[in-house]
């Protein structure tokens, strides 16, 4: 019996380290541990957002717009817009993930999570229940993996402390995402910085495929462990396209997995926000975007304009 | 539901007054005309009345299956759509649970199975005069939905409970075509919510809901709409609004209804203006109904005193998403006298639960849910002292379900001396394989005395470091158990065998992570077929004893789920259950079916 590899999604396995040295390398460079958020670094203003970030980082900011738009502004659904925000867009998310690993905004303030957060965390993706690419589900692999390694170290029935079991506390899966949203705005004097609980969940969905999956958005420390991961795990749903363009065979489209995905195809990540606004993904720094982030939609480059005259709103609001 | 091993007899007509002519019946007639017997028996409404009656003769078989209305099945693969169309015409209500329990905890993946859709199709052609349909963790689509919606005309009542694979836009079938629906009921679902416009869709002057759950829902419904259909379902007893209704839009809505008798609050944060805050009072008040009260999401509990009047009422008490400290919560529970069941959070802790014990002594069940369930390191909510507490107050308590991180063998003792008369107990020590955190000793004499002193017991979950001692105190003493659930749990393969031979009612037995192999699942050979099902994952089976067990037992399905890693031996999950219908056709790739 023959397993696709794809379902090495649990990050502990060397491959997908392999397919992602940017995303170690990422976080290993961020000496600084400070864990103030640098607001400014948020700071929506009119015109062009992305202004402070091309001072900062020449060439791969992550303005939505281009210099265009500010002339286009009042055309609303334009032509110009939306070719605009579409290849802005794109080039937004396509830069934050590019060659030189490193997104688009300057990670002070983003994935300064440590090491041994990060690793820990990975194990929640035990939680997730995923299907591979139709025709070969597996079910969840590592996770009983973890499980098994678990008892044959210990010789035991008690896991290690730090490692979560998949399905363990048995709580239905709707109430973790639930009682994640509430308690966060509930315990404001407890001890924060804590990250939190163990998961949030989000839905993530994308145009066109036939059922949506949910994934822990607290087991990612970063935008490009994330996408990776995405990558994957949506990669089933484009392979056809790639097929039928005549690309390189699954092997290749896994370790490109969604820069692939967004570069080659139109599609783009989105989120939706606590407001209710759907936003880019790669805005903001990581960890506000996973405060904020309610579900992810990844959406056909076309109907993402509709970000860009929400998002002027917001800038315009919050100005 | 069982089958008549003879198969069901070809139509009758009515008008011939006996069946003594029908060979094949048995050797004395019918005392009575079958018309009779019809009409009597069309007064049972209980599943197992009616399994019994369809097994005493021929004649009250097919008497029993000419007049049954209501369909229930426990496992949707036990019995297939064509058998079920063979054997009842007059269907009007259908309940159809689907996926394995364990799917609730991420154990079961996705496309399993459990797809409604061919139900419908069945259900289409051969009952048109369906009114209700209740799933249990089913797969439904939004053209399932459509198809339900447009293929009934007399459709009424819809409830899906831990159901996935459909969107708001199934929603909105339904409420544009069931013109007579009376009961729209959606909890703990996995679906898609694109937006509230489905709430719209329901025509202008639309009146006849009793039941409107859709508290599970992210989006906003239109207000508007909502009042409208409110103040027009002068029936309306059940409602449960999501969390984007604010305050003063659910005093609206209670001014509308004040006959109500359940209510799911919105968020109960709004900063509310004086005036505001007294008509929300008055407008609480005056719903002099109301029994149960749920929702009540991101709380300010300085507006807890808009509930008081109606608190004096209450018998359920949903507070399982609301974060309250213990002070507050007690100032509420003091309101609450008549409470018979009580969900909370455990941020009330320990000094919350005694306020239960003295405030709520009428109460029947408990419910106490983790706040933070995978952060070992903080170790708050609730711990067996509160248990003790509301024991202690709390003679009638018959169910309690218990999320804890410590315990002692001798705190449950006291509390199932306290109330002998649980049925349903269910106690998960956060911390897999913990012993007595006071005496270092296994938690089996806590389960002895359990099983013991709770004669009633029906359904029981175990956690803690257990020997296969508890499981000889269950197979010894739990002569009423339906339902186990194990975890982390078991010495040796005798635990699992304690229970097969020693529990003669029990229909589930769900286990994981137990060192039972083999021997433990063969020993089980002919209980299977009088159970409901058994899950076992991450225990010790091979597929070959799985194989064995398929061979041996042809009328059980065992189905196996294998994990990646593990070597090719290992039956990683196996799911057995009894089926009338064969193998199932829908399994996934990544289900065998041996």
């Amino acid at each position: 019996m023959s397993f696709p590899e794809e379902h090495d999604y649990i990050g502990l396995t060397d491959s997908s380290s392999m397919e992602n040295p940017s995303s170690s390398s990422i976080v290993s460079t961020e000496s600084e541990k400070n864990s103030v958020l640098n607001l400014k670094e948020t700071e929506l203003r009119l015109g062009l957002p992305g202004s402070d970030f091309h001072e900062k980082k020449a060439g791969t900011g992550v303005s939505l717009f281009g210099k265009d738009l500010k002339d286009e502004v009042n055309n609303g659904f334009s032509q110009i817009l939306l070719k605009n925000f579409v290849s802005g867009a794109k080039r937004v998310f396509s830069d934050a993930i590019d060659e030189s690993g490193k997104w688009g905004f300057p990670l002070k303030g983003g994935s300064e999570v440590d090491m041994e957060n990060c690793g820990s965390e990975n194990t929640n993706t035990l939680q997730c229940s995923l299907a591979g690419p139709s025709g070969k589900e597996i079910g969840n692999s590592n996770p009983a993996k973890l499980v098994e390694d678990k008892k044959n170290e210990n010789n035991s029935t008690a896991p290690a402390s730090k490692a979560q079991l998949l399905g363990w506390p048995p709580i239905q899966s709707f109430r973790k995402n639930t009682l994640a949203t509430t308690n966060l705005s509930k315990n404001n004097d407890d001890v924060e910085g804590k990250s939190g609980l163990g998961c949030l969940y989000v839905k993530v969905s994308m145009d066109g495929a036939p059922y949506l999956r949910k994934i822990n958005l607290k087991t990612y420390c970063s935008y490009a462990e994330l996408s990776s991961f995405l990558g994957k795990m949506f990669s089933c749903f484009t392979i056809g396209q790639y097929a039928s363009h005549g690309l390189p065979g699954q092997e290749h489209l896994r370790e490109n997995c969604l820069k692939n995905l967004l570069h080659g195809s139109e599609y783009v990540l989105t989120y939706e926000d606590k407001d209710g606004d759907w936003m880019l993904v790669g805005d903001v720094p990581w960890e506000m975007f996973t405060d904020s982030c309610k579900r992810l939609r990844i959406m056909k480059g076309s109907d993402a304009t509709g970000l860009a005259p929400r998002a002027m709103q917001k800038c315009r609001n919050q100005s | 539901m069982q089958t008549d091993p003879n198969g069901p007899n070809p139509k009758k007509s009515k008008d011939s007054p006996s069946n003594s002519a029908n060979t094949e019946s048995t050797q004395s007639p019918s005392p009575f005309p079958d018309e009779v017997l019809e009409k009597v028996l069309s007064f049972l409404n209980s599943d197992k009345d009616r399994s019994s009656v369809s097994l005493v003769c021929k004649d009250w078989y097919n008497a029993e299956r000419w007049t049954r209305t209501k369909l229930f099945i426990g496992n949707c693969y036990s019995v297939s759509p064509e058998i079920v169309a063979r054997r009842f015409t007059k269907i009007k209500s259908v309940t159809l649970k689907g996926k394995p329990r364990f799917s609730d905890f991420n154990l079961v993946p996705q496309n399993w199975g459990a797809d409604v859709h061919y139900w419908l199709l069945m259900f289409a052609n051969v009952y048109p005069f369906l009114e209700e349909l209740r799933l249990k963790r089913m797969t439904i689509s939004d053209e399932s939905l459509e198809l339900l919606a447009t293929s009934f005309p007399g459709f009424r009542a819809l409830s899906l409970m831990s159901c996935d694979g459909f969107s708001t836009d199934g929603l909105k079938a339904i409420a544009t075509h069931c013109r007579s629906l009376t009961e729209l009921d959606i909890q703990d679902v996995d679906m898609d919510d694109f937006c509230g416009g489905w709430l719209s869709c329901f025509p202008e002057d639309f009146g006849s809901l009793e039941v409107l759950n859709f508290a599970t829902l992210d989006s906003e419904v239109n207000f508007d709409a909502l009042e409208r259909l409110v103040s027009q379902c002068k029936s309306l007893r059940v409602l449960k609004v999501n969390k984007t209704i604010t305050l003063d839009q659910l005093q609206r809505l209670l001014l509308r209804a004040p006959q109500l008798m359940e209510l799911g609050t919105g968020s109960f944060q709004q900063e509310l203006l004086p005036g505001q805050f007294g008509d929300l009072g008055i407008a609480f008040s005056n719903c002099k109904n109301l029994r149960t009260l749920s929702g009540l999401w991101e709380v300010a509990s300085i507006y807890f005193p808009v509930l008081y009047v109606a608190c004096a009422s209450l018998t359920f008490l949903n507070l399982n998403y609301t974060a309250l400290r213990s002070d507050e919560f007690g100032s509420l529970l003091a309101h609450c006298p008549n409470l018979r069941r009580l969900w909370v959070l455990d941020t009330v802790e320990d000094k919350g639960l005694e306020a239960v014990g003295s405030s709520c002594p009428l109460l029947e069940e408990l419910r106490v849910f983790p706040a933070d369930p995978y952060d070992q390191h903080l170790r708050r909510g609730v711990t067996e002292s509160g248990f003790v507490a509301v024991s202690r107050g709390c003679r009638k308590l018959h169910y309690v379900l218990y999320f804890c991180w410590q315990m002692t063998n001798a705190a449950v003792a006291t509390i199932v001396q306290n109330c002998p008369n649980f049925t349903h107990f269910r106690l998960c020590i956060m911390n897999p394989g913990r012993p007595d955190y006071l005496t270092n000793e296994p938690m089996d004499e806590a389960f002895g005395a359990v099983v013991k002193n709770c004669t009633k017991l029906q359904r029981l979950s175990m956690s803690g470091l257990l020997t296969d001692l508890t499981f000889e105190y269950i197979g010894k003493y739990a002569k009423n158990l339906e339902t186990l659930s194990v975890a982390f749990a078991g010495s040796s393969d005798r635990g699992m065998q304690c229970v097969l031979e020693g529990c003669p009612k029990l229909r589930k037995l769900e286990i994981r992570d137990c060192p039972f192999g083999n021997a433990a699942l063969l020993s089980g050979l002919e209980k299977y077929e009088t159970m409901r099902s058994l899950w076992m994952s991450s225990c010790n089976v091979t597929i070959n004893a799985c194989q064995r067990l398929a061979r041996e037992m042809p009328r059980l399905n065992v189905e196996v789920m294998k994990d990646k890693e593990s070597d090719d031996s290992r039956a990683d999950k196996v799911y057995v259950y009894r089926s009338v219908a064969g193998p199932r056709r829908d399994a996934p790739p990544f289900v065998l079916t041996l």
